[in-house]
């Protein structure tokens, strides 16, 4: 019993990270109704941006408590990728807005690659220690869980975000466009909605998303390298479709469950027998299962296609 | 005469690689290994192409069923080739019917590998199913890493000591017979049945095509192709690891098709000799070659999402109809 609720806490930490990812994921969907293949390697670029912020504001911050510095970082990280999703999105997605899915999602998969061996050229493909943004101690044992605060703070910082997006999604006005443009581009236009505003608006934000979700990862896992996107990436989209693609709680809800499950079966497939390397497969196995018994996703709806 | 017009080009096809073959002491041996190689990708391309161009199912799990093919067919050589080869009269007689063997093991279980893909693929459009034969290529590799490092799969580090087979006359006998093989089924009311498919699902249903069964058999199909290139390769490398077959195989692949333009033979064959030799002049760049390739994904689709010789270009055309 404890070991299933240390691996569930363990798994709720994750969790975390990846709802972060699949925000980003989702929103672009529910505007575009697209799937941005390069929004695991924004994921990667966050990790490295803080890296080499610390390194460079590290004199300038010297002097604060550790908690200013790591939100310094953190907001400057989110502010450059969020520029990046933008340009992307420019350069990228806004030529094809007229041409067939398919040719975008291609383009997606381009600039994913690109990313990522231009992060090769750029960083190196060594793995790279993350600094300890957060001096690292273990949080007193509840019952004899061990916690450390790193994982604590991850937890908070990714709820904190969550709800500040829930309130840009529902209490403004740009929210309240996005909203708008993923029911409808053609009325929302007609109602007077830059929609090209919008909809770099949204990469934005998931970009800013997906870069923190990438220091927070790399301050759980501090080992970074330019392909570490990848994989979380993926498992971040299994995420957004489980918990309906779309819809914002969904995407939340869809993390922690591919987190809990994941860090499940890695540590219960020890004692099993079997070897941990099959926990990487199972987020694909819950989008197969997904998309066969309930495409939708757990809290999406259905949405008939019409001829 | 004119009516077996594929038949006699495909004869042709496999007597000049034959030919070629014998003589094959007398090419030099890097530009050998090259054309191989090209003659591996072309397989690889056409098979994709009839997924992806003819029938508009945008597969992005190819290196998967290479894998499997390869692990087939190496397994079938490491494993019972000894016993087999004496069977056939030993000699290079013999091997070679064993390879015949290993390769079509390892092509018929990427066919199953392709048919259990297609199935739970059929509801899905677009993004979805580019994610779930992604996913699939990963299950695959992922299954292949973990097994026992002992046992007849190799684990992690994959198998080494392929017994190598592969020579020009099957690479390139390979390449075409699929070619002749996707040509004739595109040209056929299978062909209809895969652009019916591709142009509009809902109206090709509603006209009665049976839809399910022309998605399935495209990615059998194309599977299996997929599995004997699979098994040439893995005849050629003489080790294979499933690193070798991840994601980023299937999307040296994809580039291929795009590059080539989706439903284009042609168009495909020429893509996959052109990336393959582009391939080797990177060689020393490393680091540039996928950032090469991803730019040319990128301005393919912006510029010329059609490819480079795409169908259209070898498309009669109509005439005011009688």
């Amino acid at each position: 019993m404890q070991q299933f609720l240390q691996q569930l806490l363990n798994g709720l930490f994750l969790g975390s990270i990846y709802a972060l990812i699949a925000l980003g994921y989702t929103m672009v969907y529910g505007v575009l109704r697209f799937i941005n293949f390069a929004h695991g390697d924004v994921f990667m670029l966050g990790a490295f941006a803080g890296l080499y912020l610390n390194k460079w504001l590290a004199p300038a911050l010297a002097s604060f408590p550790w908690p200013v510095s790591a939100l310094v970082v953190l907001l400057i990280s989110m502010a450059l990728c969020a520029l990046l999703g933008i340009i992307i999105e420019y350069l990228a997605y806004r030529p094809l807005r007229s041409r067939p899915k398919l040719n975008v999602l291609i383009t997606a998969i381009g600039v994913s690659l690109l990313l990522e061996y231009s992060g090769q050229l750029v960083f190196g493909a060594t793995q790279q220690p993350f600094p300890l943004l957060i001096p690292k101690s273990n949080v007193a044992g509840l019952g004899g869980l061990t916690v450390t605060n790193v994982q604590v703070i991850v937890l908070v910082t990714a709820f904190a975000l969550m709800l500040g997006l829930r309130f840009i999604v529902m209490g403004t006005r740009l929210g309240l466009a996005m909203r708008a443009l993923s029911l409808n581009p053609t009325a929302c236009a007609l109602m007077g909605v830059n929609n090209s505003v919008v909809i770099s608006f949204t990469f934005g934000l998931g970009s800013a998303l997906a870069a923190a979700g990438g220091i927070l990862y790399a301050s759980l896992y501090p080992s970074i390298e330019p392909f570490m996107g990848i994989l979380p990436g993926l498992k971040a989209f299994v995420a957004a479709v489980l918990g309906g693609i779309g819809n914002i709680p969904g995407a939340a809800l869809g993390g922690l469950i591919i987190g809990v499950v994941e860090t499940l079966v890695a540590g219960y497939s020890q004692a099993l027998g079997i070897p941990s390397g099959y926990k990487e497969g199972v987020a694909f196995v819950i989008l197969i299962l997904i998309l066969i018994f309930k495409p939708s996703g757990l809290l999406g709806k259905v949405e008939r296609e019409k001829v | 005469m004119t009516k077996y017009k594929a038949q006699i080009a495909l004869l042709i096809a496999l007597a000049l690689s034959l030919g070629v073959s014998l003589a094959s002491s007398q090419i030099d041996e890097y530009f050998l290994d090259i054309l191989l190689n090209v003659g591996i990708n072309v397989t690889l391309a056409v098979s994709l192409n009839l997924v992806n161009g003819h029938t508009g199912q945008f597969s992005l799990g190819h290196a998967g069923f290479m894998a499997v093919g390869a692990y087939g067919a190496s397994i079938v050589t490491l494993q019972m080739g000894q016993q087999l080869t004496p069977v056939f009269g030993g000699g290079a007689f013999g091997s070679a019917i064993t390879f015949l063997i290993a390769l079509l093991v390892g092509g018929l279980c990427a066919a199953l590998s392709g048919w259990m893909v297609g199935v739970p693929s059929l509801r899905l459009k677009g993004d979805y199913l580019a994610i779930v034969t992604l996913g699939f290529n990963e299950i695959i590799r992922v299954v292949l890493t973990n097994t026992s490092g002992d046992g007849p799969f190799g684990g992690a580090l994959g198998l080494k000591g392929i017994p190598s087979y592969t020579s020009f006359f099957w690479v390139f006998g390979v390449a075409a017979v699929s070619i002749y093989v996707v040509s004739c089924m595109v040209n056929s009311t299978y062909g209809r049945g895969f652009l019916a498919v591709r142009d509009d699902e809902i109206a090709a249903e509603a006209m009665g095509v049976n839809t399910v069964r022309y998605k399935v058999i495209a990615f059998v199909l194309g599977a299996f192709f997929a599995g004997l290139a699979g098994g040439l390769y893995a005849h050629l490398r003489t080790t294979i690891s499933p690193e070798g077959f991840n994601f980023l195989k299937s999307v040296d692949v994809v580039v291929m098709v795009i590059l080539g333009g989706m439903g284009s033979t042609p168009g495909v064959v020429a893509a996959a000799i052109l990336l393959t030799f582009l391939n080797e002049k990177l060689r020393d760049f490393e680091q540039y070659r996928m950032i090469v390739f991803s730019l040319i994904l990128i301005v393919m689709m912006i510029v010329r999402p059609q490819g480079l010789l795409p169908a259209t270009m070898f498309q009669k055309k109509g005439g005011k109809g009688a």
